[in-house]
């Protein structure tokens, strides 16, 4: 099955749309909790990433019996320093997003850490590209 | 049919039918539908009179529904008059629910944050909806239940034998009555019949107002403030140590479980969720306002602000912990992955020619319910009535047939049937 959604950025009230319609996928095919919870948190986190970083962003999602794989490519400023960003706790977030609560700099090592494989490429001043694959056998 | 949190209502032959696995006993139906189609079940009231000793167990949302004029001495004689022996109220026992909560704080692998067993709806819609969340519910017993074990046994020690008391308990909550007739977390129910408040207060009042109402005194317990505030919103979450949030609302505690879940790690200890609107003071089985109950209450427990317990809160640990909750998911479309997977693409092929409107004229809450219906083989897509005006005109089904279809789902007594042909 094959899914797509679009966000904008600074559209913080619609980050969270793709992870809440997966995860009532998820839940009809009889997929375990733990496996569900960290599909969503790794989803949700990419989107909030694209709605505080980017400008423009669009999600594919597949999924078969067996795996879910997750695409998320934005048009934005790109990440110079990859290595840099994947640290906890490092964050460029502006003022105005932390004080929504967002930019705590776990965003992408909670990715990494809730997907089975997990790549990113990004050019700097075009954009960014996460890919996060998960397992669904229990 | 739209005011159910699980999508339980489907209406067949002009009838409100509920899915049985899907319900959570939250009564949002009865007090929504326009008909009054949904019926309470509940126990026939001369039950009492096969006992010998007949204990009302009393919640304080009932005195609270009465005007302030009327007294609890007269709430009370009005339900001796009806044949009571016995009066109990239950909310003198919430020290005693605390000291259970007490017990499980501290214990290093119980996962956060923690979330009361106080509503039988919300126990339900965590087992059916949340059931990842099914190891956080709080296994302490509710007051109701704690209030009809610690009074049975003090009436058996007082040398009365067990099997000439019945213990019915006085409700204004749907679910609790679902829940003593199908218990969750106990093997059998420890009272030995509900009484729907809603039909018991319109007498009571009226004893009261004739002046019927018996003298003797009766109630037993011992209430402090903590107990008439207990079953009102906040009215366990500010006794919490450590964040504590209270939500009331099945629709509220719905969206903010759904967050709840995702969210790796919320800091926050302890979750009051009520189902209803102003917690029991909104129950579907009160006739009063909520509002007023709420603040007559508040009234009460003011007066009595300073009281303290004589007796010490004693947590029988054999008897007051609930069993461990089963999840009950009801989302799952089939238990073969593969099979799941067909299904739901073909609900997604469906809701690309649903118009999306979700009116329910089917007899499905919303087109994506209707989808799922048809792909569980339960309705067929000429139930909408968009598809079915379509098919009408390339001829894919003929009149008689629509026909039969819509009477299959509003019944075949319409008027507008009649008038129209
Ligand atoms: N989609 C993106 N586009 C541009 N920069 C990004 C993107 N995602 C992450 N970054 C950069 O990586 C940093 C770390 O990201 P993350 O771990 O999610 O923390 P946070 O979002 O809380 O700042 C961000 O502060 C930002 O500089
Ligand atoms: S809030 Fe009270 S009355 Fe309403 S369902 Fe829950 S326990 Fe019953
Ligand atoms: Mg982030």
């Amino acid at each position: 099955m094959e899914l797509s959604y679009d966000i904008g950025g600074g559209d913080f009230v619609n980050a969270g749309r793709a992870s809440s319609a997966v995860k009532g996928i998820l839940k009809q095919l009889n997929i375990s909790a733990v496996l569900i919870k960290r599909v969503v948190i790794a989803l949700y986190e990419a989107e909030v990433n694209v709605a505080a970083h980017a400008s423009a962003g669009k999600i594919s999602v597949s999924i078969t019996k067996d795996v879910i794989r997750i695409n998320i490519r934005d048009k934005g400023p790109g990440i110079a320093d990859i290595e840099l960003a994947m640290q906890e706790g490092y964050s460029t977030a502006s003022k105005e997003v932390r004080e929504m609560g967002f930019g705590a700099g776990m965003g992408l090592p909670n990715i990494r850490k809730n997907s089975d494989t997990f790549n990113i490429s990004s050019t700097p001043g075009e954009g960014t590209e996460l890919e996060i694959i998960n397992r669904l056998s229990n | 049919m739209k005011a159910c949190p699980t999508e339980a209502i489907r209406v067949r032959n002009g009838l409100a039918e509920i899915m049985e696995e899907r319900c959570v006993d939250c009564g949002e139906c009865y007090k929504s539908c326009p008909v009054s189609a949904i019926i309470v079940e509940q126990d026939d009231f001369n039950e009492i009179f096969n006992f010998k000793v007949r204990v009302a167990l009393v919640p304080s949302v009932l005195i609270g529904q009465f005007p302030s004029r009327i007294t609890t001495e007269q709430i009370f004689g009005s339900l001796i008059t009806l044949g009571f022996t016995h009066i109990f109220e239950i909310d003198s026992v919430v020290d005693i629910v605390q000291e259970g909560y007490n017990k499980m704080t501290g214990q290093k692998d119980e996962p956060t944050p923690r979330i009361s067993s106080f509503c039988p709806a919300i126990l339900r819609l965590i087992q059916v909806r949340f059931p990842s969340l099914v190891e956080n519910l709080i296994r302490v017993k509710p007051p109701s239940d704690i209030a009809a074990l610690s009074y049975k046994s003090a009436l058996i020690d007082k040398g009365l034998s067990e099997d000439e008391i019945g213990l019915f308990y006085i409700t204004p909550c749907a679910a609790k009555i679902a829940s003593v007739k199908s218990p969750v977390g106990e093997k059998t129910s420890t009272v030995h019949g509900v009484i729907n408040m809603e039909y018991l207060y319109n007498k009571m009042l009226h004893i009261i107002l004739n002046g019927e109402a018996s003298e003797e005194q009766h109630a037993a317990g011992d209430l402090t403030s903590m107990g008439i505030l207990w079953s009102l919103t906040r009215g366990e979450s500010r006794h919490q140590a450590g964040r504590s949030l209270a939500i009331d609302g099945i629709s509220n505690v719905t969206h903010f479980l759904e967050n709840l879940e995702d969210t790796e790690n919320s800091q926050i200890d302890f979750l009051e969720l009520r189902a209803c609107d102003e917690s029991c003071a909104g129950g579907a089985l009160i006739s009063g306002n909520r509002f007023l109950t709420v603040e007559r209450l508040n009234g009460r427990a003011r007066i009595i602000q300073n009281k303290k317990r004589q007796d010490k809160a004693v947590f029988q640990d054999k008897e007051y912990w609930l069993d461990p909750i089963p999840p009950r998911p009801m989302m799952v479309l089939d238990n073969d992955r593969e099979e799941a997977l067909r299904k739901l693409n073909k609900i997604e092929d469906l809701l690309k020619i649903l118009p999306g409107i979700d009116c329910a004229a089917c007899g499905s809450p919303t087109c994506r319910a209707l989808a799922g219906d048809i792909v569980r083989g339960d309705a067929g897509p000429e139930w909408c009535v968009f598809l079915q005006e379509l098919y009408l005109r390339n001829g894919k089904i003929s009149l008689d047939e629509a026909d039969r279809i819509n009477s299959g789902i509003w019944g075949s007594e319409r008027e507008y049937r009649s008038q129209i042909k």
